[in-house]
C-alpha cells in the first residue's frame, strides 16, 4: 500500500496528462451531416456562470445535468427546455475538478472528479448514494505527479475519467490518466476484474481512456484516445474489436433503442494549436461495427462549431448536447436524421 | 477463517507472555439492522466522510465529516490551510439542527468527535492537529494544541512506521506496517514520545476519567497518550513508536471506563492495550483484528465496542466485535461492503445505548444507525 495520491487543492490536478499529439482521422470521404445548433438553449441566472464544459448529460425526463469547471468545480441541472432548475452537490467532498457526468437507467447522476479521484453516484433527488474510490486525505499532503504511477488498486483510481454501465447494473470506470484501464464493479461497488494496466499501445493496452460507453448487448466501448482509437470490449472486458480511422476520441457516445448509434469527437485540443483546427473538431456518426455514417462540426469557436467538445449526450441521436473546454459552453445540437442503414457508407 | 486461525496461533504464541486474550473457536454473530437514513440533512449539505459521530445526553447527535473543499490559499508566500470540515448537529429524529463552528481555524481534517459527561463537544482534528471543545451551546470552551501556521506541500512524510494510511494491512506476526520500529537515538527521546506538552502531531481521539483528566490519543505523527487536567494543563505522557507493551504504532482510537482504565487502539499492531490512569501497561486484546474504532459502554457492566477493518478500503475484511472488558469476545457483526449493514472504513463509533449504535464511515460518506439483537449473556 502506497499512499500516490495527496493534496487536490492544489495545481497537481493541473498538470498535464500525456495528450498524445491529435490526429487526423484516417477516414476519407466521409459524408457530411448537416448539422445546427440551438442559439441560447442553456439560460444560467446572471450570477452564474458556466466554466469549462466538460461533462453534459440528459435523464429520461430530458433534464440536462452539466458538470463543468466554473470558479469552483460544479454541476447544474436544466430542464428540458434550458431552464436552470438548480445546483447539484454543492460542497460536497469530492467534488473538486470535473471530468465527466452520466445519467443512468435509473435517472441517477453519477459524476466522475478527476480532482478528487471518486465516482459519486447521487440519486434523481440529489442525494448521495454510493461513492467509488477514496478521495486522498489532505493532511498527507500533495504528490509529485512526475514520479511514475504506483501499481494499480482495485478501489482507487488514478484520475478517472468517464463511466458507463450495462443492463445488470455492473459498473465500469475509464481509469484514466494516472492509470490506464478499464474497472468493472458489480452494481453494489464490488470489484469484479480490470482490463489495462500499464500505458501501452498493444491491443487492450490503452494511453488515456478517456470516455467509456456500453451497447444495449453490454459490450464496452473505450475511447483511448492517446492511442487514436477505440477499443471495444465484451462485457467481460475481452477485446472485440478497434475502431482507429477516427482520430482522438476524447468523448464517446452510443444512442438507445433499437438501432444504436455511436458518437465519436476527434476534438480538437484544448491548448488550441493553430494548425489543430484544420484537420479536427469533427464528431462521427457510426455504426455499432465500425461503420462511418457521416460526420459534421468543425473547429471553431462560433455557434455550431466545436471548441474541444468534451463530452456528447446522445440519448435522441438527432438532438445531441455537447459540452466544450475552450469555449466554456455547452450546445445543443440537431442532425439532419440520417436514412437508416446506407450501404454505400465510408469505412 | 484464516483470520480466526491466527488469532488462536497468536493467542497460544502469547498466552505465556500474560497476555490476555479469549481463543475462542466460534465468535457468535450478533444480530442486527440498519436504519434506512437516520440522519436527513438539508438539500445543500452534504455528509462527506464521517469521521466522528457522537451523541449527547438529550440523544442529540453530533457529526464531524470531512466535506467540501480542504483549501489552501497563498499568504506571505506559505500555504495557509482553511476548511475541509463541518460539524453538524441533529435531533435524536436524526433531523437537522445546525452547524458549529463553521469557519472556525481548526477545522481542517475531521478525526473525531465526542461528547463528555457535562454534554461538553470535543472535536478532534487531524490535520490542524487540535482538540477543540465546545460547550453544549456550541462555543469554544478550549483549544489544546496549535495549528501550524503554514503548511508545507507536499507534506514532509512521516516516520517509516506511520505513511500516513489510515489503514494498516499487516503481516504475520501482527506487527504494523512490516518495518522494524526505529531504534531509539542513544540519549535522545524515544521515537514518536512527542514533546512534553500539547503540541500534537495528527491526533485521533479523546476521552475522560470520571475526574474529568482529558486524554488525547496522538496519534498518526506521534505514538503516544497525553493526559491533562480538566483545566487543560498538561499532567504527563506515554508510549512511544514500536511493538512492546506502551508502545503504538498509531494510536487510533481511546476509550476510558468507569476505573478509570485507558483503552488504546493499537491500530497498526492490531491490538487493544489496556492501561490504567497513570499510564501503567495492564494487558492487552490481541483477538481484534485491525481496530479503528472504539467505544465503551456505559453502565454497571462495561463492554466495548471495536470497528476491524482489514484492508485499505473496507471492501474485503471488515466487522465490529464486542469484547468485555477482559477481552473476551462476546459477539461481532457485519462485513466489508458499501450496503446498508456493510461496513466501508469505520472511523467512529458511538455507543452511548449499548444496543442502539451510531457508526460513522469514511469509505461510504455515511452514518449508520445500527440496532443489535444479541442474546441474553
Amino acid at each position: 500500500m502506497r499512499r500516490r495520491l495527496g493534496l487536490s487543492i492544489l495545481a497537481a490536478v493541473l498538470v498535464a496528462a500525456p495528450v498524445g499529439a491529435q490526429t487526423k482521422a484516417k477516414a476519407e470521404n466521409v459524408p457530411v451531416i448537416p448539422h445546427t445548433s440551438v442559439p441560447n438553449f442553456f439560460k444560467l441566472p446572471p450570477d452564474l456562470y458556466f466554466g469549462e464544459g466538460i461533462g453534459i448529460a440528459t435523464n429520461s425526463k430530458g433534464h440536462v445535468f452539466v458538470y463543468h469547471r466554473s470558479g469552483d468545480t460544479r454541476l447544474f441541472e436544466f430542464d428540458q427546455n434550458g431552464n436552470y432548475v438548480r445546483e447539484i452537490g454543492q460542497g460536497a467532498y469530492g467534488i473538486e475538478f470535473a471530468h465527466q457526468v452520466r445519467v443512468d437507467a435509473q435517472d441517477n447522476i453519477w459524476v466522475v472528479d478527476e480532482g478528487t479521484n471518486m465516482v459519486i453516484k447521487f440519486n434523481p433527488e440529489g442525494r448521495v448514494m454510493m461513492v467509488l474510490g477514496r478521495r486522498p486525505e489532505p493532511v498527507a499532503g500533495a504528490f509529485d505527479s512526475t514520479l511514475p504511477p504506483a501499481p494499480t488498486e482495485k478501489y482507487r483510481f488514478g484520475r478517472p475519467t468517464d463511466i458507463t454501465w450495462d443492463a445488470q447494473g455492473n459498473i465500469f470506470v475509464s481509469d484514466g490518466y494516472v492509470n490506464s484501464r478499464v474497472v468493472k464493479y458489480d452494481k453494489n461497488g464490488r470489484f469484479i476484474k480490470s482490463v489495462g494496466g500499464a500505458r501501452g499501445s498493444e491491443p487492450s493496452q490503452m494511453n488515456t481512456p478517456h470516455s467509456i460507453t456500453s451497447d444495449a448487448q453490454g459490450n464496452i466501448y473505450v475511447g483511448d484516445r492517446g492511442n487514436a482509437r477505440v477499443q471495444v470490449f465484451d462485457n467481460d472486458l475481452t477485446l472485440r474489436a478497434i475502431y482507429d480511422n477516427v482520430g482522438n476520441p476524447w468523448a464517446i457516445c452510443i444512442s438507445p433503442g433499437p438501432h444504436q448509434y455511436l458518437f465519436v469527437s476527434n476534438s480538437n485540443p484544448d491548448a488550441n494549436p493553430a494548425a489543430s483546427w484544420a484537420i479536427t473538431g469533427e464528431i462521427y456518426k457510426m455504426e455499432l461495427d465500425g461503420t462511418i455514417i457521416g460526420k459534421f462540426g468543425k473547429a471553431g469557436k462560433g455557434l455550431g462549431e466545436f471548441s474541444t467538445v468534451h463530452e456528447i449526450d446522445c440519448r435522441n441521436p438527432n438532438e445531441l448536447f455537447v459540452s466544450e473546454i475552450s469555449a466554456w459552453r455547452a450546445q445543443k445540437i440537431l442532425l439532419t436524421p440520417q436514412k437508416p442503414q446506407t450501404s454505400s457508407a465510408a469505412r | 477463517m484464516r483470520h480466526a486461525l491466527r488469532i488462536l496461533l497468536v493467542g497460544a504464541a502469547v498466552a505465556a507472555g500474560g497476555a490476555l486474550l479469549s481463543a475462542q473457536l466460534t465468535i457468535p454473530e450478533i444480530q442486527f439492522d440498519s436504519a434506512p437514513e437516520p440522519l436527513k440533512l438539508p438539500d445543500n449539505i452534504y455528509m462527506g466522510e464521517a469521521a466522528g459521530v457522537a451523541t449527547n445526553s438529550k440523544g442529540d447527535v453530533f457529526v464531524y465529516t470531512r466535506t467540501g473543499n480542504p483549501t489552501i490559499t497563498i499568504g506571505t508566500a506559505r500555504a495557509v490551510s482553511h476548511g475541509g470540515s463541518r460539524l453538524f448537529q441533529f435531533d435524536r429524529s436524526g433531523k437537522f439542527v445546525r452547524e458549529i463552528g463553521q469557519g472556525a481555524y481548526g477545522l481542517l481534517q475531521a478525526q473525531q468527535v465526542r461528547v463528555d459527561r457535562q454534554d461538553n463537544v470535543w472535536i478532534v482534528d487531524q490535520m490542524s492537529t487540535q482538540v477543540i471543545k465546545f460547550d453544549p451551546n456550541g462555543r469554544i470552551q478550549m483549544i489544546l494544541s496549535r495549528k501550524p501556521e503554514a503548511m508545507r506541500v507536499p507534506a514532509l512524510p512521516l516516520t517509516p512506521l506511520a505513511t500516513g494510511l489510515p489503514i494498516v494491512q499487516t503481516v504475520d506476526p501482527p506487527a504494523g506496517r512490516g518495518a522494524p520500529p526505529p531504534a531509539a537515538p542513544a540519549g535522545g527521546p524515544l521515537p514518536g514520545a512527542g514533546v512534553d506538552g500539547e503540541s500534537f502531531q495528527r491526533p485521533t481521539d479523546v476521552a475522560w476519567d470520571a475526574a474529568c483528566n482529558i486524554y488525547v490519543a496522538d496519534g498518526y505523527g506521534n505514538a503516544r497518550i497525553a493526559k491533562y487536567e480538566p483545566s487543560g494543563k498538561y499532567i504527563k505522557s506515554w508510549g512511544s513508536r514500536g511493538r512492546g507493551p506502551g508502545q503504538f504504532n498509531i494510536v487510533h482510537g481511546i476509550a476510558l471506563d468507569a476505573q478509570g482504565n485507558v483503552y488504546a487502539a493499537d491500530e497498526g499492531n492490531r491490538r487493544v492495550q489496556v492501561f490504567d490512569g497513570d499510564g501503567t501497561f495492564k494487558k492487552q486484546f490481541l483477538n481484534v483484528g485491525t481496530p479503528t474504532a472504539i467505544c465503551m459502554t456505559p453502565g454497571p457492566r462495561q463492554s466495548l465496542y471495536i470497528a476491524h477493518t482489514g484492508d485499505p478500503d473496507g471492501m474485503e475484511d471488515a466487522a465490529i466485535y464486542k469484547v468485555d472488558l477482559d477481552g473476551k469476545l462476546l459477539g461481532k457483526f457485519g462485513r466489508a461492503g458499501k450496503l446498508p449493514k456493510e461496513f466501508g472504513i469505520v472511523n467512529s463509533i458511538d455507543c452511548r445505548n449499548e444496543n442502539e449504535l451510531l457508526v460513522g464511515e469514511l469509505g461510504n460518506w455515511r452514518v449508520q444507525k445500527l440496532t443489535l439483537k444479541p442474546q441474553a449473556r
